[in-house]
């Protein structure tokens, strides 16, 4: 089984629209993961039933048992996150600020404080428009994205791959640098890198190399909207070259990306120019990663 | 807090490449033709928008977190530091502790239990600030160093440097991160007004209601601010009526916006439409100024 | 020699797991004896955070002479072990523990 996972390092490069036209392309060839739980995407896309939900769990939360709570407010004192504060006489604490860190269950002169596990979101495994299953992710607000409900859903759609012997798991990575995008890339076969030829975008195309060459991992490049600044286009495809990624394609900036999403439909659904570029791309992919 | 004190505005979007950079860098320039105006930001993984703020940099101040470190002689190798640790950023190997930084999530747990004073706290780089400066723009941002995989810590010691060095500047703009999980959370802490960009795309509508879920359960005062108008769909609009959203201003969709901004120009001096939308901006900015 | 692998089974046709941190299970093979051990590494595959260095103390634990994985493990995890005298051989991606074992005797696989 082969995993291409797809990066972008900055936000609104076409990263998603792109997995979603090759999720497309690879119907039920492919498993489906959406690793971008921060702001998942791909559902508008490929149109998943949502069949099976399951709550996440992530990291722990201290609660406070007020009955055997003395109001001593060692934990306060001890806390480095401000997590708890004194609330018309009794200790509270805000979840938000709240690490899980243990300390303060710890410290407790009166063993009034135990760690729970912290509700962190909801992991979906779906069957999308084309028939292939899909497993997406929704975090709650203001969690934490540590890695590990993108860890969950990878493992997830590698399990289904296994399961339903399919040969190859798409993915749609996190954006950043941080801990998700690692987490995202864990056993990746491939990455492919969407950028565009902005100054933001090739400065965040550098760090996300970067990273992912500390993994040894394979990589290629797509220059989307290429055209916006055909000389910054260059400075993509030189960095490229001399940083040792397959350079894959150069798609033109296209209204049609735009009409599709709005039709909750992926360019390779429609009739443009991009079309045929994605679909030569994965051709490409699928030639060197299924040999 | 005082009348005195800085009004802060963020600028924040549940997705990235809304145009946050282009709103944050454009609003900043624009806002300091008329006074004393600093744009922070707060987006530490991927900092732009020094790209677009050509001002001279005055100086860079390293940013540390604090971490424990092992003192080989004190320790009697007895665990409790890496049991203790619910990160797993200090591990026991055999007769060495090991302290991983960039796990560490400094709640000084290890340190203060250890029965032998074996695991100070020290300071460990995070990452850097840099002070830009530019008649009556102020600039600074933040900077993760990479492989350093935990953005809190260095937004909130960065919000503590605007709050303490340019206290005297009345306005404050924060640049934040994409997203909806803790890193936006932190970075709109105790800010009074939030700008949230999106574009009008089905895209662009699932991540701002994600946005203002999370705007809404931190009981923040937020408006809307579409980009690209007309380049997709009506639906953020209907969307932002029926929740009773105000849309503060609009940015239309032109390829020349884009080309502009791909070599890292500010776009607002060229192009009436965005100068426009600045203007709309400033003046809800200036209310949340004056009812405060 | 006791030689290590991530393994995504328990037997000698499973898979090498691609991930150090958060492999699914260790496998030990004891050349001497030709023995296999197995070890569940399920709990750690869940934390939240840590999965690296915590699977590097395992392995502290365990003390094989040669591990054998996919990716490699990430910089801290690899500091970590760097401290434990293993040799570590990486890129052994969609091979089975035999196949790559092989690989490890003909000195086809890349050491970190």
């Amino acid at each position: 089984m082969k995993e291409v996972v797809i990066l972008s390092g900055k936000g609104g490069t076409g990263k998603t629209s792109i997995t979603g036209a090759f999720a497309v392309l690879a119907g039920q060839q492919a498993i489906i993961a959406d690793c971008d739980v921060d702001a998942a995407n791909m559902h508008l896309l490929l149109a998943p039933d949502f069949a099976e939900k399951s709550d996440f769990y992530s990291g722990e939360l201290a609660v406070i048992d007020s009955n055997k709570c003395t109001q001593c407010g060692i934990c306060a004192y001890k806390c480095r996150f401000g997590a708890f504060s004194l609330s018309n006489g009794t200790y509270v604490l805000d979840p938000l600020s709240c690490e899980g860190c243990g300390y303060c269950q710890i410290t407790c002169p009166e063993g009034a404080i135990s760690l729970v596990p912290r509700k962190a979101g909801q992991v979906f495994v779906s069957t999308t428009k084309v028939g292939s299953t899909m497993v997406h992710a929704k975090l709650d607000i203001g969690a934490e994205n540590s890695g590990k409900l993108v860890a969950k859903v990878k493992n997830s759609a590698q399990e289904l791959a296994k399961l339903k012997h399919k040969e190859l798991v798409v993915v749609d990575g996190s954006p950043g640098i941080g801990c998700p995008v690692v987490s995202s890339l864990a056993g990746a076969s491939y990455v492919v890198l969407v950028t565009e030829p902005t100054v933001s975008g090739l400065h965040d195309l550098e760090r996300i190399a970067g990273v992912i060459q500390k993994f040894r991992i394979p990589m290629g490049c797509i220059i989307n909207k290429f055209d916006i600044n055909p000389e910054m286009s260059n400075q993509i495809s030189h960095f490229i070259s001399s940083n040792g990624i397959d350079y894959l394609a150069s798609i033109p900036f296209d209204p049609s990306f735009t009409k599709a999403m709005a039709e909750a439909k992926t360019i390779v659904e429609t009739q443009s120019p991009a079309k045929l570029i994605i679909e030569e791309v994965w051709a490409t992919l699928t030639k060197k990663l299924i040999n | 807090m005082t009348s005195k004190s800085p009004l802060k505005i963020a600028i924040a979007s549940g997705k990235g490449g809304t145009g946050k950079t282009l709103l944050s860098t454009n609003l900043a320039a624009y806002l300091s033709q008329f006074e004393p105006t600093l744009l922070v930001d707060l987006d530490v993984e991927e900092p732009n928008d020094a790209l677009f703020i050509n001002a001279p940099l005055l100086s860079t101040a390293n940013q540390h977190k604090m971490i424990p470190v092992w003192n080989e002689q004190e320790c009697i190798l007895c665990g409790k530091c890496a049991r203790v640790c619910k990160f797993h950023a200090v591990v026991q190997l055999g007769r060495t502790i090991s302290v991983f930084n960039q796990l560490c999530h400094s709640c000084y747990a290890c340190s203060e239990l250890c029965p032998t004073n074996a695991l100070p706290i020290q300071t460990h780089k995070m990452g850097e600030t840099r002070f830009f400066e530019k008649g009556n723009l102020s600039f600074i941002e933040s900077r993760l160093v990479v492989g350093e995989e935990q953005a809190v810590p260095l937004i909130n010691k960065t919000h503590s440097i605007a709050q303490q060095k340019y206290n005297h500047i009345k306005t404050h703009l924060l640049d934040c991160p994409p997203g909806t999980s803790c890193p936006v959370v932190a970075a709109t802490k105790d800010t009074h007004y939030v700008i949230l960009v999106t574009e009008p795309t089905p895209f662009g509508l699932n991540d701002l209601a994600l946005a203002v879920e999370t705007m809404r359960q931190l009981g923040k005062d937020f408006g809307v601010v579409i980009n690209r108008e007309g380049h997709g769909n009506s639906s953020v609009k209907e969307y932002c009526q029926r929740e009773q959203i105000p849309v503060i201003a609009s940015i239309p969709f032109q390829r020349e916006i884009a080309e502009l901004y791909s070599t890292g120009q500010l776009v607002y001096s060229t192009i009436p439409a965005v100068r426009q939308a600045l203007e709309q901006i400033a003046l809800v900015i200036k209310e949340k100024g004056a009812k405060r | 020699m006791k030689i290590a692998f991530t393994a995504v089974g328990t037997t000698w046709d499973s898979q090498i797991d691609s991930r150090f941190g958060r492999t699914e299970f260790i496998v030990i093979l004891n050349e001497e004896t030709q023995q296999l051990e197995v070890i569940d590494n399920s709990a750690v595959k869940n934390e939240a955070h840590g999965a690296g260095t915590a699977t590097a103390q395992k392995m502290y634990e365990l003390k094989p002479d040669v591990l054998i994985t996919g990716n490699g493990p990430g910089d801290t995890a690899a500091t970590a072990l760097k401290n434990l005298n293993m040799k570590i051989f990486v890129d052994a991606h969609n091979l089975t523990l035999e196949q790559a074992y092989n690989s490890y005797k003909n000195g086809s696989l890349k050491q970190l």
